[in-house]
């Protein structure tokens, strides 16, 4: 019976999904190797406590909570030095974080600390008795690992969506702890957060996303993409990396080999042709539906669905079924 | 080595390792240019091919990678370059487009290489670093309406006075003839029957009676400028004679400059319809099936990548025989020869290939097609280079 | 400015390529090589804070087999002024073992900022370096999108969902890259033949124990081929229905 860790993330107080994500993992991971206990730790300001009970409903036993006004922006040096310590003192056979943009840059921080190696961005894993055998998309996507890691701690990181938050209620204990070294020493220092683009949901969080690219010949185009959005709620606006190149959208709502690599539920390409290192980036969709004027676009032929026709026909009439279909 | 239906970056063609023939530096100078075009000529060639316009914006970026003159010697600006990696740039601007290529040659082969090969000392200071920095474009004044292979029947003279050269005459198909600040310009000195009193002259186009006027209509070439060069009593100093040209001899030293580049960049060419040919067919699906798995046209790729393997490893040879000293003209005149009608054909193969979507211009196929036609004929047509093969071989001439 | 840029040779990711017959690898007939995408950001970054200082040093450094100093060679001629080439018959794909060979040789060498990209296109893990940083016991700022050096201190960006952090921190520090930051200048053909006299220096990598290993590497389940619903606006009901009905996204 092996007790397992998990990090739970959160920003501005709350717990972001990845946290989640990373305590239902641990969650399997510790009943699949005999029931074991769950540790999950929390790192925000005061009044960041309150978050453990949905930590609990998804599967931890303990709540490690560290809060501090040091760490009321992400303060890696710090969460990563408390992180350490406790995984260090804690005896765990495995520390789960999620592969999100704070989970990219703390997890090999902490594995750094520990001196052991990790395993980053899978989308599976299974704890055996010396090795932990995990899954990982390489070259990117085109290839599948299946790779090995040695050593315990096993630290690992998830592909966010990979292991879906799941709840397993558990009995809950929480307990403070107090952070490892002055957090307000800290030599990085995050001076600002900011929401990007009002309040936009993340391309890595939504359920839908509605891509836009070459095709749609000019940035004022894609009121077009972000009007489908709309139309189906809850839906995230992409790019692919020649709009971004040229300088009609952001170059954080890239999708593809150097941008964000994402997998929704329902992935809506228009005017994109479907080059190499877009696929890269959202090959794992679940659903792919491709709206483009050419039929032999390689994007054809990895979509589940699709239209060939002029998108600034076709769209606006998606837009009109959607809403209707939704009940707008 | 391509494979099918990869409808990615083009990666050139390798069937035979032709790679590991290349020096790191070769290699290197090839990535570049095929970087260069990828992001800076591909997405607008075919607008201006059809816009029939040269993209002169390109010009400051190609000057700062140093395409220009690139294998003369970094004493006068230039990359100081071998010919084997000089020759890459050439295949791999005519895998964009072969007015591109053309651009560069008469800049670097036809205007550079002279001064550099028959100029003064002042002469060369003073204009290789800026025709290598694009500062100054170039053309060649050789080719007449009515002496076209016949070069040394020119009627263009340089008549001597008291304040400099008088040049009269007119000069056609002349690349970047309308857009050039100099030109080189060849000219009899002495009787209109006399090659031997053909010299070459550093004309800057701003000369009064200096008139270039683009030839309009062309079906070919689209994106490049080819001019009428009309000389109307233009003075020249004294000095802007390249001391050491005489003959017939002088420009004919150039245009095997410029066909050596050309060798390689039908090449280039020949790549790209390939590469088109092979994604195209990998992708095209017809009676339930890509038509790359068609016995036709796997005959057609087969003999593509067979031209196009010959043609490297030939090519290759002709390189490192001109970085010995030892290339003869009657050698690249094969190679010229050979890979120009290569091209063409697998231009031409490549077009049917892709069927009714062969005949849009954004599929590059059938422009390279219409290009390659006039560099089958330009820089000595393939008809005087087989006479030329002849005579080398048989030691009497047909011509 | 001394400067560090850290550089992966990995193949050619939009190339065709094919798994080994060892299930582990991949085929090395016909690929070919280059450098890792983001590390080329991390060179050009480093290229442009020396040329914006007048002065400075940039010194790249790539671990690896043969194949190596060919890429350290494209950097230099980018412009950096000498590599370092640590040599090692195979690059682990574990992390920690390669942050251990990289600490090993940036320590005590006086490098204001150590760069790398922020991960690399093959293994596409980005642990190296924040492992490598820690190791060194310099401050890190993983990711950055856009930077900013005075004098001893630094200004980054950094994306995240939904948000965009600024960040501040002392030199010396090491940084890893993200797209969006700078793209890699082609080299120039002189900067080529330049490159040819700057000085690699080989040395063995001094890797860390190797505890993370590949097993096998498969093709991912391919996507069933693509249904086209119809042509223009008519198709668009047909589809709603089957999102709806079939796929069951709506």
């Amino acid at each position: 019976m092996a007790t397992m860790f998990a990090f739970a993330e959160s920003r501005n107080g709350a717990l972001r999904k990845g946290a989640l994500e990373a305590v239902t993992a641990a969650r399997q991971a510790a009943d699949a190797t005999g029931g074991g206990e769950v540790h999950a730790l929390v790192a925000g300001a005061p009044g960041i406590e309150t978050v453990a009970e949905t930590l609990g409903r998804h599967g931890a036993d303990l709540v490690l909570v560290v809060a501090h006004e040091g760490f009321g922006r992400y303060n890696p040096e710090a969460v990563a030095a408390t992180v350490a310590a406790r995984i260090s003192a804690g005896g765990y056979r495995a520390a789960f974080f999620a592969a999100s943009a704070e989970g990219r840059d703390l997890a090999p921080r902490v594995a750094g600390a520990l001196g052991v190696a990790m395993a980053a961005d899978l989308t599976g894993f299974e704890i055996g008795a010396d090795t932990v055998t995990v899954r990982h998309p390489v070259y990117t996507g085109k290839v599948v690992a299946t790779l090995e890691l040695t050593g315990t701690p096993a630290v690992l990181s998830l592909r966010p969506g990979a292991v879906p938050a799941a709840e397993t209620p558990r009995t809950l204990k929480v307990e403070a702890m107090a952070p490892v070294g002055d957090p307000t020493a800290s030599r990085v220092v995050t001076t600002d957060l900011s929401p990007r683009g009002a309040a936009k949901l993340d391309l890595g969080e939504a359920r839908i996303i509605v891509a836009g690219g070459r095709g749609l010949k000019a940035a004022e185009h894609f009121s077009l993409v972000e009007d489908l959005a709309g139309a189906f709620g809850q839906a995230a606006v992409g790019a692919t990396r020649a709009v971004t190149d040229d300088g009609w959208r952001d170059p954080a709502d890239q999708i593809g080999q150097t941008g964000r690599i994402v997998s929704p539920d329902l992935y809506v390409a228009v005017g994109i042709s479907g080059a190499i290192q877009h696929l890269a980036g959202m090959r794992t969709s679940r659903v792919i539906v491709a709206i483009n004027r050419d039929k032999d676009a390689p994007i054809f032929k990895i979509a589940d669905y699709g239209i060939v026709g002029d998108l600034f026909e076709v769209v606006p009439r998606l837009t009109e079924a959607v809403r209707q279909a939704q009940g707008q | 080595m391509s494979t099918a239906g990869s409808g990615s970056r083009f990666a050139g063609v390798d069937f035979y390792d032709f790679d590991s023939l290349l020096r790191e530096e070769e290699r290197a100078v090839r990535d570049t240019v095929r970087a260069w075009v990828d992001e800076h000529l591909m997405p607008i060639i075919g607008d201006c091919y059809i816009e029939g316009r040269f993209p002169r914006q390109l010009i400051p970026g190609m000057a700062e990678l140093g395409f220009f003159g690139a294998n003369l010697p970094e004493e006068y600006g230039c990359a100081g370059l071998n010919n084997v990696a000089y020759g890459l740039i050439m295949q791999e601007l005519e895998r964009g487009d072969s007015g591109i290529r053309s651009f560069a040659s008469v800049q670097g082969a036809l205007v550079m290489y002279p001064i550099h090969a028959f100029g003064s000392e002042a002469q060369k200071t003073y204009w290789l670093p800026r025709l290598a920095e694009g500062t100054e474009i170039g053309c060649f004044g050789l080719t007449e309406p009515d002496y076209g292979s016949n070069p040394s029947g020119m009627i263009t003279t340089a008549r001597e006075t008291a304040d400099g050269w008088l040049l009269n005459g007119v000069k056609m198909w002349i690349t970047n003839g309308s857009q050039a600040t100099v030109s080189i310009i060849w000219a009899k000195t002495g009787a209109v029957d006399d090659p031997s009193s053909i010299r070459g002259f550093i004309v800057p186009t701003s000369t009064k009676g200096f008139t270039g006027r683009d030839q309009k209509g062309k079906l070919s070439l689209r994106a490049s400028d080819t001019s009428e060069l009309h000389l109307q009593d233009v003075l020249v100093p004294k000095d802007a004679m390249l001391p050491a040209a005489g003959g017939i001899k002088s420009p004919l030293m150039c245009l095997t400059q410029a066909r050596y580049g050309i060798s390689w960049g039908a090449i280039g060419a020949a790549m790209a319809c390939y590469d088109e040919a092979i994604n195209y067919a990998g992708q095209r699906v017809m009676f339930d099936r890509p038509i790359a798995q068609t016995q036709i046209q796997q005959v057609r790729l087969a003999d593509m990548l067979t031209e196009i393997t010959k043609a490297q490893f030939l090519t290759l040879q002709l390189g490192r025989l001109k970085d010995a000293g030892t290339m003869t003209p009657q050698q690249v005149s094969l190679a010229k020869r050979n890979n120009v009608n290569m091209a063409t054909e697998c231009a031409r193969e490549s077009r049917r290939l892709l069927g009714a979507n062969g005949i849009l211009a954004e599929y590059h196929s059938m422009r390279h097609m219409a290009n390659l036609e006039s560099v089958y004929t330009y820089e000595g047509t393939h008809d005087m280079h087989s006479l030329i093969l002849g005579q080398a071989v048989t030691g009497l001439s047909a011509f | 400015m001394k400067i560090a840029v850290l550089i992966k040779r990995v193949p050619d990711t939009e190339l065709r390529f094919s798994i080994g017959g060892d299930g582990k690898s991949l085929d090395q007939a016909g690929l070919k090589y280059d450098m890792s995408d983001f590390d080329g950001y991390a060179a050009e970054v480093a290229l442009r804070l020396k040329e914006a200082a007048g002065a400075g040093e940039v010194v790249v450094i790539g671990l690896g087999p043969d194949g190596v100093p060919e890429i350290l060679r494209k950097a230099l001629s980018m412009g950096a002024d000498r590599a370092v080439h640590l040599t090692a018959a195979e690059v682990p794909v574990d992390g920690m073992s390669v942050a251990t060979a990289l600490a090993a040789d940036l320590v005590g060498q006086g490098y204001d900022l150590i760069l790398f990209g922020r991960q690399a296109t093959d293994t596409g893990h980005g642990t190296v370096g924040a492992m490598t940083a820690a190791r060194l016991g310099l401050p890190c700022v993983t990711a950055i999108s856009q930077l900013n050096i005075s004098g001893g201190t630094g200004t980054a960006r950094r994306e995240l969902e939904g948000a965009t952090e600024t960040v501040s921190f002392p030199l010396p520090a090491v940084l890893t890259i993200d797209e969006g930051i700078a793209r890699a200048r082609i080299p120039s053909l002189k900067g080529i033949m330049a490159a040819k006299k700057k000085p690699i220096e080989t040395r063995p990598a001094q890797l860390g124990p190797v505890r993370l290993t590949v097993k096998s590497l498969e093709l991912p389940p391919e996507r069933s081929g693509g249904r086209i619903v119809g042509e223009g606006p008519d198709a668009v009901p047909e589809l709603v229905r089957l999102l709806r009905e079939e796929a069951k996204a709506l």
